[in-house]
C-alpha cells in the first residue's frame, strides 16, 4: 500500500490505480473529478482531458484518469491550476455543441449538462459557426444526433473491447472527426444498447424512447430480466402506470453495467396492442369478453369435469420457461392434486431421454464470474452470443484472458470472441464428433468413466478437431463444456448429453446448460417438469413430458404464456394436439389469432413488470423483482390466477395471499431438504446414425424467443433478427438448382412450407437452417431431422 | 455480401502484393499492412478508393470494415472520391507560401479552370493543396502522381501540367 | 569560412551515386558494423560512446541517444524492436528526405547497430507516403544490404540476425510523433498514445521499441568509427557533432547544411547565400514551423545549438531554419502555420481538436482584415488555453508560435485590424 493525498485527505490505496479510481471510491470524500472519457470498464482513452488535475512536482496538469498514483503523491483537483484547465477543456467542448438542450433527450441526465452548470462559462467567445455533422442511421434501436457528440470515444471503445465487433470508429480527423460506421449500416452488436447508456451527451439516444418523456418525470423500480437465464439486473422507468424504458441495474456478479438489447428494448411489447385485457371465452366459436368469477368458474368447472369423467392424466400444462417461480410452483402443484404430472417447460426440447440424469436444475455448475477463469471452455450446439448476449460477453473476458474456446456447432457462428478451434457439421453428426474426442481420449490412456463406454466410441474415426481438442482438455486447468441451446433442442439431446458428462468426468471438467427462458432453473427446483416434483421430488407414476403431451392428444391443455406454434419444438404436432383437444384454456398477456383460435378460455394475465415474482438464474441464484406499475385492464398476475383456480377445484393448501408466501413456501422446501444434485453417469446404447441426405437445423431467432420479445417492433426490425427462411449453402443450392432469389417448398412429414432461400457460407452442406418462433414455419414439424426442398414455381 | 464476394473484389496482383507486404510484419499482426494494402488498392483503382475495396482489404486483413474505414478517412493521401487521371498537389505550408506558392497555385488554378480540389472535366487532373511536402529547398514544390517538382515557377507549371495525359 | 561542411549524414555527398553501397563501403562504409560483429563488443560499450558523444535526437525532441538506448538491453525479453522515424513532414524540414535518397546506408548501418545495441531481430523505417523516390531508394538499399549479408539471419556470420523491413504512411503529419507513428505502423490511426509507458516499455505492439529520427541512425555509425569524444568535439559541451540544418524561405541558396553544432546563425546564413533579393533579414523560426519565432537581428547573435535557440525562447527542433525577409507579412506567416496545425490535429484530444480551428479562424480573420481588437487577445488566449492540456504537443506546436508571433510583431497584427491591410 502507498499513501497519496488528494485535496488534502490521506489515502492508503494500492499501487498502479489511477487517481480517478481514487478519487471515485465511495467513501473518499472528493467531489466528483468531472470526466468524458473515462468509464470504468473500458481502456482508457485520456482524450477529453477533461480530468486535469494539479499534480505535485508536475508542470502541466495531468489527466487523473491516466495518471496513476505513486506513494507521497499530492493531488488537488480544485487548485487555480486544475480549474483553470478544467474550464479550458469545458470552452473547448462547448464550443461547437449546440445548444439544443431544450429538445434533447439527453437533458437532465446529460453529463456536458452536469459538468457545464459546474465548469462553463454563460457567455461563448466562439463567434463561429458550430459544427454541424450529419446523422447516421445506426438501425432501430440508437438514434443518432452526431452534432452533440463530443468524440469521447466510448461508444468505439465499448464496442471494440465489450461488444468484441468494432462498429463504430473515429472517421476523419481533426476538427472533422465524425463517429460513423463503414459505409452506413445498422449496428448488429446484440449489445448495441449499452452505447447509449456510455454516451455522455445526447448524441447517442434510444429510438424507441425517444421524445416520449422527460428523466426527471420518470419513477424507477428495480426488476430482472424476463428472457433468458442470466437474469440480468434492470430497472424500469416508468411514468403514469406506463413503462417507457429499461435500463441497466449495476451488479458485478451478473450483467456488470450492461444490458443486451433484448433485456432492454422488449418493453416495447408491455404495452402492445395485443395485451389482452380482459377474460374471454368462447361461445358458438365467438369471443365473448366476460368477468373474471364467470371465465374461471368455467374453467375450474371444466377441468374438473374432464379429471373426474376421462382421469386427470387427461389434462395437461405447458408453461412459459420465463414464467415465475411462484407461478411454476402453484401450476404444477395445482395439476399434481389434481391427479396429474403432465407438466412441461422444456418447450424447445424433443428428446428427454437423459432427463433422469439432469441435475437438480440445468445451469452453470459454477457462478457467471467464474466463467472468466476457465481455462478451457468447450461450446457444443451453443449460438451464446443470441442465446444469452450477457454470457457471452463473459467468455469473451475469458478468451480476451488467455482461456482457450473451442466450437462444436451445426453451423458457423460469429461469435464475439476469438475461437481457438471449431467443429462445423450438420446436426446429425454433432454426438459423433464428442465419441471422437472421448476415443482420442481412450486412446490417450484415459481411463473408461463407465462400463460400455469403449465399446461405443470404438468405431468412430477422430478428426484433427478431436485431438485438438482432446489435448486441450488434458491439460491443467478449470474447463468446462457448455450445451446450449442446439445441443438441448437436439433430436439425440440425450445423447449429448451423456457424451458430454464423459468427457467431463474424463477430463476433469464440469458441465453446464444454458437453458431457454428467463427461469428454466426455476421450472426444475419448483417441479415445472414431468419427471420430478417441487425440490426434486420422487414419482411413482411420472408424467408425459412436452412432446408426449402433444403425442398422446390430451383432452385438456392449460397454457401458461405459451403460444404452442411459436414456442413448441414441434409446432405442427402442437398445433393438431389444440386444435383436436376437447378444452383448452391460455393464461397470457396476450391476444394470439392463433392461440385463439383453438382455446376455449383466454386468461389475461401480466408481464413481469406488473407482478412480483422471482427468476432463478443460471448460477442458481433466486432473484426476486416487485411488479413497477398495476395490472393492465383486468389483466391479473398468473399466480393469483392459478390460486383462485385451485380454489375453485377445491384443492386444499391453495391459501396464499401473496407472492411472497408462495415464495416462502418453497424456499422453505429447498432449504430443509437440500437436494442431492449428484447424478450417476449412464451412457447411451448407440451411437446415432448420422442423416445422409438434406436435414434441418433450427433456432429461435434472438427475438423470436418468447411471447414478449416477438411483439417489440424495434427489435424486431433489426438486422440481426432472422426472417423465416431455408438458408443454406451454395453448394447445395447448386445441386437443387436453386438461387438466392428463389422459393422453395420445404416437406417435413405432414409439414410445409414455403420459403425464401437464403445463401450462406455458414451453413454445412446438406444442411437447411429453418428458423423456429414465425407463423410460417410453425407450418413444420421437429427442429432436426430429414427434409425434403424443392424448388417452388410460384 | 459473403466472404467469397468480398475477397473477390481484390484483384489477384493486389491480394499478391499484400501478401509480400504481409511478410514484414509479425503473423499476428496483419493490420500493420492496411495503409499499404490500402495504397495498393487505390494505384489500381484509378487514384480512389470505394467503400467496397475498403471492406475488400479490411475483410483480407481481418479486421473490421470500420477499423479500415477509420484509417482510410484519417489519410491525406487516400481519396475516397473518383480522381483525375493525375493528381497535382502544390505544397501551401509556410516556406513554399514565403517563394509564391500562393501565386502558382492561384496560376495553376486559372490555367487549369478548377479549384484547388476541383478534377477537371475532362478528368485529366485533379488539383490539390498539399501541406509540407518536406521539400521546402526546392520551394514552391509540387507533387504530380509519384514525383516531386521542386522551383515551380507558372512557366514550369505550364510544361508540367501540359505534359499530364 | 573556416567550415568544413557534412562530415556525418552527408559525408558521401560529393561521390558519384553516393546512395550505392560499392560508395558506401568505399567510404568505410559498415566498417563499425564489422568491428562491433567482430568483437562483439558489448551493448554497454556503445551506449558509453553514443553518451559521450552527446548525441542527441535528431528528430526534435533532442532527447540524449546514448540515454535512450540503454532503456532497452539484449537480455530485455523478446520481442522488442528498433522503428525509425522517416516521416519528415514539419514545415521547413526537408532534411530526411536526403539522407534517405543520398545515404540510406549510413541509416541501415546505425539501425543494424542500434538492433545489435538493444538485441532486435527486426526493426522499421516508417517513411512518409510521399516520398516515392526515397522510399525506391531505401528499398534498393535494403536489398543490397541483405544481399552482402548486412541483413538476414547470421550476418556477417556473426550469429546475429537483423531485419529491417520499410513501411510506408499515408500522409499525416501527426505521424512524426514516435507513438503515433507506432499506431500507424500497427495499421491504425496515428493518434498518439498517453505517456508514460513509452516506447521503451510499451512501443510497436506493446513492446519495448527503440524509435529514433533517421538523421540520429545515421550519425551512429561516424561516431562509433571515430569515437564519441570526436564527434563531441565538432560541436560544443552538450550539443556535440554535426547537425543539419535544412534553411529554406528568404535565402538565395536554401538547402541542407550540415555543420557544426554552435555554428553561428550568421555564418549558416552565409552558407545558405544570405537573404534572398538584397533584402533585409526579418525574422527567423530556427527549429521548424512548431518553434517560437525569433527576429532577425536577435538572431544574428546567436549560435545553432539546442542549448543557445532555448536560451532565446524558441528551440532547435529539427534543424529546420525558416528564414523571412523584411516584406514578409508576419500575420499571414502565423496564419499560414495555423491552418498547417489545423489540418494536421489528429482530434483525439479536446483543446487540440476544437483549439486549432479556432486559432486558426482567428488568425484567418485577422490576416484578411476582418478581425478586431478583440481578436487579438483572443488568439493568444485559446492558444494558451491548449498548452499543456493534450497528449502530444501538437497544439503546444501552434500554441507557441502565436504567443511568440504577439510578442515581437504584435504591431503588425494591430495594423491589420485598424488597416485591414499590411503595413
Amino acid at each position: 500500500m502507498i499513501e497519496v493525498e488528494i485535496d488534502g485527505k490521506k489515502f492508503q490505496v494500492e499501487p498502479g490505480k489511477m487517481i480517478i479510481e481514487v478519487a471515485d471510491q465511495i467513501d473518499s470524500g472528493i467531489g466528483e473529478i468531472p470526466r468524458f472519457c473515462y468509464h470504468k470498464k473500458l481502456s482508457i482513452a485520456a482524450n477529453c482531458r477533461m480530468c486535469l488535475v494539479d499534480v505535485e512536482k508536475s508542470g502541466k496538469p495531468l489527466p487523473a484518469c491516466a495518471t496513476p498514483v505513486t506513494d507521497g503523491m499530492i493531488v488537488r483537483t480544485r487548485s487555480q491550476k486544475a480549474r483553470e484547465a478544467q474550464k479550458a477543456v469545458m470552452e473547448f467542448l462547448l464550443i461547437n455543441h449546440p445548444l439544443d438542450c431544450p429538445i434533447c433527450d439527453q437533458g437532465g441526465e446529460c453529463e456536458l449538462q452536469d459538468v457545464a452548470m459546474g465548469y462553463g462559462q454563460d457567455i461563448s467567445r466562439y463567434n463561429e459557426g458550430k459544427r454541424s455533422v450529419k446523422d447516421k442511421n445506426l438501425g432501430s434501436l440508437v438514434a443518432t444526433e452526431m452534432t452533440r457528440c463530443i468524440h469521447c470515444t466510448r461508444c468505439v471503445r465499448f464496442g471494440d473491447e465489450i461488444a468484441g465487433m468494432q462498429e463504430l470508429g473515429t472517421i476523419g480527423r481533426g476538427e472533422s472527426t465524425e463517429i460513423g460506421t463503414c459505409v452506413e449500416r445498422s449496428l448488429v452488436s446484440e449489445l448495441s444498447g449499452n452505447i447509449i447508456d456510455l454516451c455522455p451527451v445526447g448524441a447517442l439516444t434510444s429510438k424507441p424512447f425517444r421524445f416520449s418523456a422527460r428523466a426527471w418525470e420518470m419513477e424507477q423500480a428495480p426488476s430482472i430480466a424476463p428472457h433468458d437465464c442470466v437474469g440480468s439486473n434492470l430497472n424500469l422507468h416508468t411514468l403514469r402506470q406506463k413503462v417507457m424504458r429499461v435500463v441497466p441495474r449495476e451488479n458485478e456478479s451478473i450483467n456488470e453495467t450492461w444490458l443486451s438489447d433484448r433485456d432492454r428494448f422488449s418493453y416495447e411489447a408491455l404495452s402492445s396492442d395485443e395485451r389482452l385485457l380482459q377474460p374471454m371465452i368462447k361461445e358458438n366459436d365467438e369471443w365473448l369478453v366476460t368477468d373474471w368469477p364467470t371465465a374461471l368458474t368455467l374453467v375450474a368447472e371444466k377441468l374438473g369435469k374432464i379429471a373426474q369423467e376421462q382421469g386427470a392424466n387427461k389434462i395437461g400444462a405447458l408453461l412459459s420457461p420465463s414464467s415465475t417461480i411462484e407461478e411454476i410452483y402453484l401450476s404444477q402443484k395445482m395439476l399434481r392434486k389434481l391427479g396429474s404430472n403432465n407438466i412441461d417447460h422444456r418447450l424447445q426440447q424433443i428428446d428427454f431421454s437423459a432427463q433422469d440424469s439432469m441435475p437438480f436444475y440445468p445451469g452453470l455448475p459454477m457462478s457467471l464470474e467464474d466463467i472468466e477463469t476457465q481455462n478451457t471452455l468447450f461450446l457444443v450446439g451453443s449460438h451464446i452470443n443470441h442465446e444469452q448476449p450477457i454470457a457471452g460477453y463473459r467468455v469473451r473476458k475469458a478468451a480476451l484472458l488467455g482461456c482457450s474456446v473451442f466450437v462444436l456447432n451445426p453451423a458457423d457462428y460469429t461469435f464475439r470472441f476469438p475461437v481457438q478451434d471449431k467443429c462445423i457439421v450438420k446436426p446429425s453428426a454433432m454426438p459423433n464428433v464428442l465419441a471422437e474426442v472421448i476415443k482420442v481420449l481412450l486412446e490417450k490412456g484415459i481411463e473408461e468413466p463407465v462400463a460400455g463406454l469403449r465399446e461405443l466410441v470404438n468405431a468412430v474415426q477422430p478428426s484433427e478437431f478431436a485431438h485438438t481438442l482432446a489435448a486441450a482438455l488434458l491439460t491443467e486447468g478449470k474447463k468446462t463444456i457448455i450445451l446450449g441451446a442446439i445441443a438441448q433442442n437436439h433430436s439425440h439431446a440425450g445423447h449429448i448429453k451423456q457424451l458430454a458428462d464423459a468427457l467431463a468426468k474424463m477430463t476433469h471438467g464440469h458441465v453446464a446448460f444454458l437453458t431457454a427462458g428467463a427461469n428454466s432453473a426455476g421450472a426444475w427446483i419448483a417441479g415445472g417438469i414431468p419427471h420430478r416434483g417441487a425440490n426434486k421430488k420422487n414419482l411413482t407414476h411420472p408424467g408425459m413430458n412436452t412432446q408426449q403431451m402433444l403425442e398422446a392428444r390430451l383432452s385438456a391443455y392449460l397454457l401458461l404464456n405459451v403460444e404452442p406454434g411459436l414456442d413448441c419444438a414441434n409446432p405442427l404436432l402442437a398445433n393438431q394436439a389444440m386444435s383436436t383437444a376437447e378444452f383448452v384454456v391460455s393464461i397470457s398477456p396476450y391476444f394470439c389469432h392463433k392461440v385463439a383460435s383453438y382455446s376455449d378460455v383466454l386468461l389475461p394475465s401480466v408481464p413481469f413488470s406488473e407482478t412480483a415474482g422471482t427468476f432463478v438464474n443460471a448460477e442458481g441464484k433466486w432473484q426476486s423483482f416487485k411488479g413497477a406499475v398495476q395490472p393492465q385492464g383486468e389483466a391479473r398476475p398468473a399466480w393469483k390466477i392459478i390460486r383462485v383456480l385451485a380454489n375453485l377445484l377445491e384443492l386444499p393448501e391453495f391459501d396464499y395471499q401473496s407472492c411472497d408466501e408462495v415464495y416462502g413456501e418453497l424456499m422453505q422446501k429447498v432449504a430443509e431438504n437440500k437436494a442431492d444434485s449428484h447424478f450417476s453417469l449412464s451412457i447411451p446404447s448407440y451411437l446415432p446414425q448420422t442423416i445422409v441426405g438434406i436435414e434441418r437445423l433450427t433456432e429461435w431467432p434472438i427475438y423470436r424467443a418468447d411471447s414478449l420479445v416477438r411483439r417489440a417492433p424495434s427489435l424486431q426490425e433489426t438486422v440481426i433478427n432472422d426472417s423465416p427462411v431455408a438458408r443454406m449453402s451454395l453448394d447445395l443450392a447448386n445441386r437443387l438448382q436453386l438461387s438466392a432469389d428463389c422459393h422453395v417448398i420445404v416437406k417435413q412429414g405432414e409439414g410445409e412450407a414455403i420459403l425464401p432461400v437464403e445463401l450462406s457460407d455458414t451453413i454445412p452442406d446438406n444442411t437447411v437452417y429453418i428458423p423456429a418462433g414465425f407463423g410460417l414455419t410453425a407450418e413444420l414439424a421437429a427442429p432436426f431431422g430429414a427434409i425434403s426442398i424443392e424448388r417452388s414455381d410460384s | 455480401m459473403s466472404s467469397q464476394e468480398k475477397l473477390s473484389i481484390l484483384s489477384q496482383a493486389a491480394r499478391a502484393e499484400i501478401d509480400h507486404w504481409l511478410t514484414k510484419y509479425p503473423p499476428e499482426q496483419k493490420r500493420s499492412a492496411l495503409l499499404p494494402a490500402l495504397h495498393i488498392v487505390q494505384d489500381e483503382n484509378g487514384g480512389w478508393l470505394s467503400p467496397e475495396l475498403i471492406e475488400g482489404v479490411a475483410h483480407y486483413l481481418g479486421i473490421p470494415p470500420v477499423a479500415a474505414y477509420e484509417v482510410a478517412t484519417f489519410y491525406s493521401m487516400y481519396d475516397l472520391q473518383p480522381v483525375g487521371r493525375n493528381k497535382v498537389k502544390v505544397c501551401t505550408s509556410i516556406s513554399c507560401m514565403l517563394r509564391g506558392a500562393d501565386e502558382l497555385l492561384a496560376y495553376m488554378e486559372s490555367h487549369l479552370g478548377i479549384k484547388a480540389g476541383e478534377t477537371t472535366p475532362d478528368g485529366r487532373i485533379t488539383l490539390k493543396k498539399a501541406e509540407c511536402l518536406a521539400a521546402c529547398g526546392g520551394a514552391p514544390a509540387v507533387m504530380i502522381n509519384r514525383n516531386y517538382h521542386e522551383n515551380i515557377t507558372p512557366e514550369k507549371a505550364n510544361e508540367l501540367l501540359d505534359d499530364l495525359e | 569560412m573556416s567550415i568544413t561542411l557534412n562530415e556525418i549524414c552527408f559525408r558521401t555527398l560529393h561521390q558519384h551515386e553516393p546512395w550505392t553501397l560499392a560508395t558506401y563501403e568505399q567510404a568505410d562504409g559498415y566498417q563499425a558494423l564489422k568491428r562491433i560483429l567482430a568483437n562483439k563488443t558489448p551493448s554497454q560499450e556503445i551506449v558509453e560512446q553514443l553518451k559521450v558523444s552527446s548525441l542527441r535526437g535528431r528528430g526534435g525532441a533532442g532527447f540524449p541517444t546514448g540515454l535512450k538506448w540503454s532503456f532497452i538491453s539484449p537480455s530485455t525479453p523478446a520481442p522488442k524492436y528498433v522503428v525509425c522515424n522517416a516521416d519528415e513532414g514539419e514545415p521547413g524540414t526537408f532534411k530526411d528526405r536526403d539522407i534517405l535518397r543520398f545515404n540510406p546506408h549510413q541509416l541501415i548501418e546505425g539501425m543494424i547497430i542500434a538492433c545489435y545495441v538493444v538485441g532486435a531481430t527486426d526493426a522499421y523505417i516508417y517513411i512518409r507516403g510521399e516520398f516515392y523516390e526515397p522510399i525506391a531508394r531505401v528499398a534498393a538499399a535494403l536489398e543490397e544490404a541483405k544481399a552482402a549479408g548486412y541483413l538476414g539471419e547470421n550476418i556477417l556470420g556473426s550469429g546475429v540476425t537483423c531485419r529491417i523491413h520499410f513501411h510506408v504512411g499515408a500522409g499525416a503529419y501527426i505521424c512524426g510523433e514516435e507513438t503515433a507513428l507506432l499506431e500507424s505502423l500497427e495499421g491504425k490511426q496515428g493518434k498518439p498514445r498517453f505517456k508514460p509507458p513509452f516506447p521503451a516499455n510499451f512501443g510497436l505492439y506493446g513492446r519495448p521499441t527503440t524509435i529514433n529520427n533517421v538523421e540520429t541512425f545515421a550519425s551512429v555509425p561516424v561516431i562509433l568509427m571515430k569515437g564519441g569524444n570526436w564527434f563531441l568535439d565538432l560541436g560544443k559541451p552538450n550539443n556535440g557533432g554535426y547537425k543539419v540544418f535544412s534553411v529554406s524561405g528568404h535565402v538565395n541558396k536554401p538547402g541542407n547544411y550540415e555543420i557544426p553544432l554552435g555554428t553561428p546563425f550568421s555564418e549558416l546564413l552565409e552558407l545558405a547565400g544570405g537573404v534572398w533579393k538584397g533584402r533585409k533579414l526579418k525574422a527567423v523560426i530556427p527549429g521548424g514551423s512548431s518553434a517560437p519565432v525569433i527576429p532577425g537581428h536577435m538572431m544574428m547573435d546567436l549560435t545553432m545549438d539546442y542549448d543557445c535557440i532555448a536560451k532565446a525562447g524558441s528551440m532547435l527542433g529539427s534543424g529546420a531554419v525558416i528564414v523571412m525577409d523584411d516584406s514578409t507579412c508576419m500575420v499571414k506567416v502565423l496564419a499560414r502555420n495555423a491552418e498547417f496545425y489545423h489540418d494536421e490535429s489528429c482530434g483525439q484530444c479536446t483543446p487540440c481538436r476544437e483549439g486549432t480551428g479556432w486559432v486558426a479562424r482567428v488568425a484567418d480573420r485577422i490576416e484578411h482584415g476582418e478581425g478586431t481588437e478583440r481578436d487579438l487577445a483572443l488568439m493568444t488566449q485559446v492558444a494558451m488555453a491548449m498548452v499543456g492540456r493534450t497528449i502530444c504537443v501538437l497544439a503546444d506546436s501552434i500554441a507557441l508560435p502565436v504567443v511568440s508571433f504577439m510578442k515581437y510583431y504584435r504591431e503588425e497584427f494591430e495594423y491589420h485590424v485598424k488597416h485591414k491591410r499590411c503595413p
